[in-house]
């Protein structure tokens, strides 16, 4: 059951994603690419998101637990430190030179481009990578 | 279907998933998080990451089937920048503890300090590097 709706929530993700032009990357580059022929199509996916995001906790904080599991996982870190933010300015380098993000990127898959197999295999290995170099920290 | 509209519904329907598996499995819906743990974290729930994903890679395809086009855009740069691109985020987003989904989306929603400053930082730094890239050394489209 869990599994099942999971899946159900990555299927409504990567729905989201494909609709919203997030799968394309000249679609994302164009959104950042404020001193050029701006495509402002992220803002809308983002407050969309947000909003129903917002709404849909908002909503889930006056239940005592999810319905599957015994406790809802909130990030709890609060720290605001180095490793935050050079982990941000990293992904924001990397997002800024391909356009994807990592759901669109593992999205991307479907349509089997060499390139992007290429770009998640390296991703991949990043995490890897950084698991293995740096001492755990709370996530979000 | 006009563009904004079609990115507001997206928007809208990434929305839905995050709610629908904070209320499932009280889960935070940050991709890197999720699909990251597939790699390194430990093996106990690695069955609901792994259906996560498979649905994800399943979304474009829904689109395709509804639609006739998967909304899958070819990628913009060689495959020396894709590389580059994968391996810095994968760095960054272990390191910042999330992405454009877990900070951007799930995180400004709760109002989180951590996640609002995450997200200003990627996306200034994504802008600075699409200037340099586009503009400064005519890299890409």
């Amino acid at each position: 059951m869990r599994a099942w709706i999971a899946f159900v929530a990555g299927l409504l993700f990567g729905l989201g994603l494909s609709l919203g032009g997030m799968t394309q990357p000249a679609v994302v580059l164009g959104f950042l690419d404020i001193f050029g022929a701006w495509d402002p199509r992220l803002v809308f996916v983002m407050a969309g998101a947000v909003l129903t995001t917002a709404v849909g906790y908002r909503l889930l904080l006056r239940r005592p637990r999810p319905l599957l599991v015994e406790r809802f996982q909130w990030p709890v870190s609060r720290r605001i430190d180095a490793r935050l933010v050079g982990g941000a300015a990293l992904f924001g380098i990397g997002w800024g030179i391909a356009g994807y993000c990592p759901g669109p990127a593992l999205a991307s898959l479907g349509a089997g481009a060499p390139a992007l197999l290429v770009l998640v295999a390296c991703m991949i290995a990043g995490w890897w990578l950084a698991a293995r170099l740096l001492p755990p920290a709370g996530g979000h | 279907m006009h563009p904004y509209l079609g990115a507001l519904c997206g928007g809208v329907l990434i929305g839905l998933a995050a709610v629908l598996l904070m209320a499932a499995l009280g889960r935070i819906a940050g991709v890197s998080g999720i699909a990251s743990g597939l790699v390194v974290g430990g093996a106990s729930d690695r069955t609901w990451r792994l259906a996560f994903v498979l649905g994800l890679l399943a979304g474009p395809l829904l689109l395709w089937w509804l639609r006739g086009d998967s909304g899958i855009g070819a990628p913009q740069v060689g495959l020396p920048w894709m590389a580059l691109a994968g391996l810095l985020v994968g760095i960054g987003t272990r390191l910042g503890g999330g992405c454009t989904s877990g900070h951007g989306v799930c995180g400004i929603a709760r109002l989180s300090p951590r996640s609002l400053l995450a997200t200003a930082v990627f996306m200034a730094f994504g802008i600075a590097t699409v200037f340099v890239l586009r503009h400064l050394l005519g890299v890409g489209a």
